[in-house]
Order: structure tokens, then sequence, then C-alpha cells
């Protein structure tokens, strides 16, 4: 092979994909502001979240507004940094089903201690 | 081969974009039932998809656990929001330590994107210099959490088995889930490192392709991700 495979340089930047094995997304075809734009909501959602320790919220309003922040955080790093929001659909499926089962566990292990605690309330405390 | 490599790469352009695949379902369909690679990206952003679900589940399980014992326990809670707070020019300002190292995390996730950006631009410079940005704001994160423990250590008396401020089960989870998670982060300012080197040098111009840096990015966006759950669980709940 010639050097002009080895050594590509800024011009053929633009047919890079083709050798690559990612043809239906081009990620420099992404402007920079997406970036600014979702780094400048993390910072908001992250700042409200603390407002509601801030304020002291307490009871369902404030375990709400948390769950809802972290979702809405966990998906803007995903979807746009993590770039899932422009993969295969096969690719996503096998990122994103798995953890449902996790579900599973966390409604188990929430009925086990459950569980626990009202046993050491019983046998612990007169 | 007698072919010129840009004849090559036009062929290569035209055939998928008059064969591209199925969306959707169907594509799912496609991509699995076909004799061919199920996922069309590079082994090593697979691989790497692959190893952060698992990691995941790792995470998942300590954070489910830090659940069960929290539930379980009969002795009170220590208030994190006191804990963590931090005092600032007088002030005893609540989980200031926390929103600073969220912060901080957060700004090195963003550069990490743009490095990411400019790699696949071919910007070698930028890139090399934004993934250096992140690498210091992850040692920065570190310095932090060091001086969180070693506060809670020293200070307050914190230990895995016990605690002078409530629920013996506060230290195991909180070591055991900040501790995990600074691994990471170590581990990930050493790869952002090695990348970054490899970056200046010119390692992925002369291999072709800037992939090597998405897969790190896809790393550290995890690492990001994880602190959004154990801030939302551990520190605010």
């Amino acid at each position: 092979m010639d050097q002009a495979v080895r050594q590509p340089t800024a011009g053929d930047a633009d047919t890079h994909n083709s050798h690559g094995t990612n043809a239906t997304h081009d990620a420099s075809q992404h402007p920079i502001r997406i970036y600014l734009l979702i780094w400048g909501l993390l910072f908001v959602f992250s700042a409200m979240s603390y407002l509601v320790d801030y304020f002291r919220l307490q009871g369902h309003l404030r375990w709400t507004l948390i769950i809802l922040f972290m979702l809405i955080k966990a998906g803007f790093i995903v979807a746009i940094f993590m770039h899932l929001a422009w993969e295969r659909l096969a690719l996503k499926l096998v990122v994103l089903v798995p953890p449902l089962a996790l579900l599973i566990l966390i409604g188990l292990m929430a009925v086990e201690g459950d569980y626990t605690f009202l046993t050491r309330l019983a046998s612990f405390t007169h | 081969m007698s072919t010129h490599p840009t004849g090559m790469a036009a062929a290569t352009a035209t055939a998928t974009a008059t064969n591209l695949p199925p969306e959707g379902l169907k594509g799912v369909g496609a991509d699995w039932a076909a004799d061919k690679q199920a996922f069309p990206v590079p082994w090593g952003k697979a691989m790497m998809w692959i190893f952060l679900l698992s990691d995941t589940f790792i995470f998942s399980c300590f954070l489910t656990s830090y659940m069960n014992v929290r539930i379980s326990t009969t002795a009170p809670w220590p208030n994190t929001s006191e804990v963590f707070g931090l005092m600032v020019a007088g002030h005893d300002i609540p989980l200031f330590l926390i929103a600073l190292m969220t912060m901080i995390l957060i700004t090195s996730s963003g550069t990490m994107a743009m490095a990411v950006n400019f790699g696949y631009r071919r910007d070698r410079a930028k890139t090399a210099r934004l993934m250096l940005a992140t690498a210091a704001l992850g040692l920065c994160f570190l310095g932090m959490q060091a001086f969180e423990w070693s506060k809670l250590i020293l200070d307050e008396g914190v230990r895995p088995w016990g605690n002078p401020l409530g629920a013996a089960q506060f230290g195991a989870a909180f070591f055991t889930i900040t501790g995990f998670h600074g691994l990471h982060v170590s581990c990930g300012v050493i790869y952002l490192l090695v990348v970054a080197n490899r970056v200046r040098t010119g390692f992925y111009d002369r291999k072709g392709s800037y992939e090597t840096v998405e897969v790190a990015g896809l790393y550290w966006h995890f690492v990001d991700l994880v602190w959004v759950f154990i801030f939302a669980f551990f520190y605010l709940w």
C-alpha cells in the first residue's frame, strides 16, 4: 500500500468514514453548538437539584424532583455526549434493555429491606 | 492493489448511499439476521459499550445494597447535607463540596465531548489540549475527593464499620460507592493521558482514524453518568 493510505491528510477528512465501518453517522457533522447547549443544560439541572437540598424541600416533592433532574441529566449525557441518539437501534437496545432487569432487583431489595427493618424493630426494641 | 485509494473510497461511499440498511425494528432484524457483523461500529466502540453495560450492573448493585441497608437500619441515617457541608467565609454552606465536585465533573464531560468532536475534524492540537484539560479536571475532582475522605476519616471519625453520626452502615456504603467511582476516575485520567499523548504525537493521523478518542470519551462520560446517580441517591436523598 502506498503512503496515501497510511498517512491521510486533512484533505480526505470528508471521506474518512467510508473506510470506517460507521456508515450511518458521521460525528464530525455535529456542530460544537449542540455540545455547549447540553453542557449548559447539565449545569442548570445540577444547580436545580442542588437547590432542592439548599431549600430543604422534603417528602415526595423532594424525591420526585431529585429523580426527575437525575433522569434528565442521565438522558442528555447518554444520548448526546455518548452519541447513543445517533447509533442504530440494535446497539441502543443492547445498552438500554438489560438494565431494566435491575428494576426487579431494586424491587426485591426494597421489600427485603422493609422486612429486615420490621424484624429488627420486633426483636431489638421494647 | 492497483486501484487508487480515493477511487476505492468513492466506490464504497456510493455503495453505502444506494444500499442503506433499514431503520427501526426492521433494522434490528436486518442487523442481527444477516450474515454480517451485527453492530456497524468499530469493534472498540462496541466492546466499550458492553463493558460499560457490565459496569452499570456493578454500580447498580452497590447503590441497591446501599438502599437496602438504609431501609433496614433502625438507627437514624447521618444528614449528608450537613456532613458534606463546607465553611466558606464564615457561612456553613450545605453540600458545597459535592456541588463543586459535580460542576467540575460536568465541565470535564463538556471538554471531552468537544475533544471527540475536534478529533473527528482531525484537529490534532485542539483534541490533545481538550483531552489534557479533561484529565486535569479529573485530577482536580480526585483531589477534592481525597480532601473529602480525609475530612470524614480524620475529623468526623467515619469508619466502614461505624461512625459517631448515626447508622453504622453509612461508612461502608460511602467508602464502597465513592471509592469505586474514584477508582474509575483515576483509571480514566490515566487512560485519557495515554490517548491524549497518542493524539499529540500523531499516532491516530498515521492510523487514519480518531475512533479511539471517541471510545475514551464514552468511558469518561460514563464516569460522569455514574456520578449523576451517586449525587442523587447518596448525597441528596
